[in-house]
């Protein structure tokens, strides 16, 4: 019986440790799995990219104001600066909105409508991009085209419809870091006679600002990577815009609309594109990370 | 109440801005969902929604279909590789190079845009791999795209599991592994079933990714190396090309439906785990 | 013959990397014998308690030097930990039931040491929760979640959960601090009917529970072991100054 007893408890201890090691080795292979997406990501994009901006010029493919693959003019300028004009009014339209809608959400709305409120934002965060195009082409572009005579396709259009879809980055994170304040911080503001307004933009907010500061910077990722809406709403015509009245085409636009029948050099131009808005989206996150370094410190 | 807190009328404007942006807010979501669904409706009916797309007929059920199979297949791809990363990061991995480099990754795989990962999945898996424009190209590329969400959301709810489940278990003489397939998972449950409920709805509404890798035929995939278009790229097909705004609306008010239906599923896990 | 010491201990150190929780720990507990740990917070006997079925390894950068001796055997080098903590039970200061019915807690442990017969984990469950006194209270529902006890029950239930991988030690880390003075009074009478077949070391803060209960007390401060010896003799003649300071209630 105990010698019954004695095998029975080291066969499940070997076996418990080779379950253990089993499957942390799984665990940690997983893991890498990220890692070595990232890099296999990284490595064909740019493999399949560099050689043509190579073979362009990085000069005349950054600079270039031409961009007419038939004549083998590949110049992105106009989508570069396209795609950052676009971005910008987005932020402009999307920032102040949904800085003052997390506001609202954590320090002036009752529990009651918060719990209304939230899931709403999470709804619209929920939406397809492809609809918010949609939405933009049935409704922005009819309501632009009556305001300005233009057609409606336009870089007005795009900010529009990209500064609300930048909404719930935006509201979520800065609702997260405003209600990461303590509350100490408004109790002996408020103690100081100052009202809820000076409150909040005084103290509350100066004291969440690397998080807002992260939710513009998430948002500025996303209005910078968006296809599909954009290119409902943009025109797409590959030239400067001269003002938000113009069409205009996004580097993301460019891509989604030519590699359908794209071949050659042509085709990598457009691999060299998305190098370019990939090195846009890498220095955007270094500069998060090390800001926020600098902040926790 | 508010208003004896309110200084000046200076105050009352930036107090009245507060409020209009949260109406702002909220008035776009009812006008997006009202606009759409108001026009989708009356083109939204059985025949639409159960027939095929080829010569007369208009109806989007291969796109359903297809839609259907690509939430399942990369679901079951990322979800596994997600939660097994979580699991590394939260109860195995020691703060170290190692950590900060995988937790560097998962971010910028995050904030990379749906695009590239299209750039990617054509080039990798349509060309080198050879697997052609196909739910499986599609589906390995959206797994890629949703991992980061699915591990931040596990990871999320295993550091809420409270670590005196953990001690217990331990100290009754179980394993780790054990402890957390018995104890912590099951305690996790609802705030990772959130997580992958949450990656389904991106899966369905995702756009560029799966038009430059899965294709756009409109036909019922017969298998994973067959291209299948989507729901989402069927919309944005027909809004692009202007082929029919009612087919639009009602697509859209289905892809909207579906989205609804998700975050009321999240939100009810959600609320489940808080109790 | 078994010995009449169940754990002796010979110079333990522990540190958490810089910091000294532990210094040079020398202590016999006795088989079958309720030895009570005292001391202000901080002062490491919850520390050497974990030091006890080495649930202080969770902690990182954790050195432990020094001989933890159970029945003969070195704790920290020659046995399995599972083994070890299958041994050596703990019950921990908030009552931590899994989030599972009362039935699957106590089935737990046997389950995890590989106990698969329905029949017989049906008898652990029940002689276990028997023997924390709970039986009578749950048998009803024993397939409802353990979070829907009383705190009290909650603990009892994590004592039968102990109890029912058969342990010949049980570990306790200030178990009825979040307990009302009713459930307190079950658990300290459940002590006493258990050191009949266990040995059961307790940390606690209230020297009235330490009094009430166990055989052998041992002071501590600041790492230190003070003081050590049986419990009427502690409290009635303390021999170090710093006991009597604490005991009368000079400091801590």
């Amino acid at each position: 019986m105990n010698i019954e007893n004695e095998t029975l408890k080291k066969k499940l201890i070997s076996k418990n440790r080779m379950a253990e090691n089993i499957f942390s080795k799984i665990f940690f292979l997983s893991a890498l799995i990220s890692i070595m997406s990232l890099i296999v990501i990284i490595v064909f994009v740019f493999a399949k990219g560099v050689p043509a901006i190579l073979e362009i010029g990085l000069m005349d493919f950054v600079f270039g104001k031409l961009w007419r693959p038939s004549s083998n003019d590949f110049g992105i300028l106009p989508m570069i600066l396209g795609s950052i004009y676009a971005t910008i009014g987005a932020l402009l339209i999307g920032v102040p909105i949904g800085i003052l809608t997390a506001v609202y959400i954590s320090e002036i709305a009752t529990k009651k409508i918060r719990r209304i409120i939230i899931p709403m934002v999470e709804l619209l965060a929920g939406i397809p991009s492809v609809i918010y195009g949609f939405f933009g082409l049935i409704v922005i572009i009819p309501l632009i085209d009556k305001g300005f005579d233009n057609g409606g396709n336009s870089l007005l259009a795009a900010m529009i419809i990209l500064g609300i879809m930048i909404l719930p980055t935006i509201i979520n994170i800065s609702d997260a870091s405003l209600r990461a304040v303590p509350k100490e911080y408004r109790e002996n503001s408020l103690a100081l006679g100052a009202s809820k307004i000076q409150t909040i933009f005084g103290v509350v907010l100066p004291a969440a600002k690397s998080g807002v500061l992260t939710a513009v910077v998430l948002g500025l990722g996303r209005a910078i990577g968006e296809t599909m809406a954009v290119i409902l709403v943009a025109g797409n015509s590959p030239q400067i815009p001269n003002s938000i009245f113009d069409r205009f085409r996004s580097m993301t636009a460019n891509i989604a609309i030519e590699m359908g029948y794209a071949f050659g050099l042509h085709q990598e131009a457009l691999f060299a594109t998305g190098v370019v808005l990939f090195v846009f989206i890498i220095i955007l996150n270094l500069g998060l990370n090390l800001f926020i370094r600098k902040v926790g410190d | 109440m508010i208003k004896l807190l309110l200084r000046n009328s200076k105050e009352k404007i930036i107090y009245g801005l507060i409020i209009s942006s949260a109406l702002i807010t909220m008035g776009i979501l009812f006008w997006i969902f009202i606009f759409i669904v108001m026009n989708g409706m009356p083109h939204l009916n059985l025949q639409f929604i159960f027939s095929n797309y080829s010569g007369e007929e208009t109806g989007i059920f291969p796109m359903i279909i297809n839609t259907l199979m690509v939430i399942g297949i990369t679901i079951i791809i990322a979800v596994p590789i997600g939660i097994s990363t979580a699991i590394y990061l939260v109860e195995y991995a020691k703060n170290g190079r190692v950590v900060n480099v995988i937790r560097f990754s998962v971010e910028l795989l995050a904030g990379i845009p749906s695009i590239i990962y299209g750039l990617f999945g054509m080039v990798f898996f349509v060309t080198i791999l050879n697997f052609n424009w196909s739910i499986l190209s599609g589906t390995l590329t959206l797994s890629i795209m949703i991992l980061p969400t699915i591990i931040r959301t596990t990871e999320e709810a295993l550091i809420s599991v409270p670590k005196e489940y953990r001690e217990g278990s331990l100290s009754l003489g179980a394993s780790k592994i054990r402890t957390i397939m018995k104890v912590v998972l099951p305690s996790a449950q609802s705030g990772i079933l959130t997580g992958i409920i949450l990656g389904m709805g991106r899966i369905s509404g995702e756009t560029a990714a799966i038009y430059l890798t899965a294709g756009m035929v409109p036909r019922i995939a017969r298998g994973i190396l067959e291209s299948g278009r989507t729901l989402s790229v069927h919309m944005y097909l027909l809004a692009k090309e202007g082929i029919s705004f009612e087919e639009a609306y009602a697509t859209a008010t289905i892809l909207l439906l579906l989205t609804l239906i998700l975050n009321i599923m999240a939100k009810i896990l959600s609320r489940n785990q808080e109790s | 013959m078994e010995s009449r010491n169940v754990i002796e201990i010979d110079n333990l150190n522990l540190f958490y990397g810089d910091f000294q929780a532990l210094e040079d720990i020398n202590i016999e507990i006795e088989r079958n014998k309720v030895t009570a740990l005292i001391g202000p917070s901080g002062c490491g006997k919850s520390t050497f308690l974990r030091t006890l079925n080495r649930m202080n390894d969770l902690i990182e950068n954790t050195i432990v030097k020094g001989d933890v001796i159970l029945d003969g055997v070195d704790i920290y080098k020659e046995i399995n930990l599972l083994d070890l903590r299958k041994r050596v039970g703990m019950v921990f200061q908030k009552p931590n039931p899994f989030p599972m019915s009362i039935y699957e807690n106590v089935a737990y442990g046997p389950k995890a040491h590989g106990v698969k017969n329905k029949a017989i984990l049906d008898k652990i469950v029940e002689e276990n929760l028997k023997k924390a006194a709970l039986w009578d209270e749950v048998k009803n529902r024993l397939d409802k979640s353990a979070m829907g006890l009383s705190g009290g029950q909650q603990q009892r239930l994590c004592i039968a959960r102990a109890l029912a991988v058969e342990p010949e030690i049980i570990l306790m880390d200030e178990p009825t601090a979040s307990l009302d003075p009713i459930a307190t009074l079950k658990i300290e009478e459940l002590i006493n009917e258990l050191k009949k077949k266990y040995s059961i070391i307790i940390v606690t803060h209230s020297m009235q529970q330490a009094g009430r209960i166990s055989d052998k007390t041992a002071f501590f401060l600041m790492g230190e072991i003070i003081e050590y010896s049986d419990t009427t003799k502690l409290f009635s003649n303390p021999q170090k100054k710093k006991t009597e300071d604490y005991i009368t209630g000079r400091f801590g």
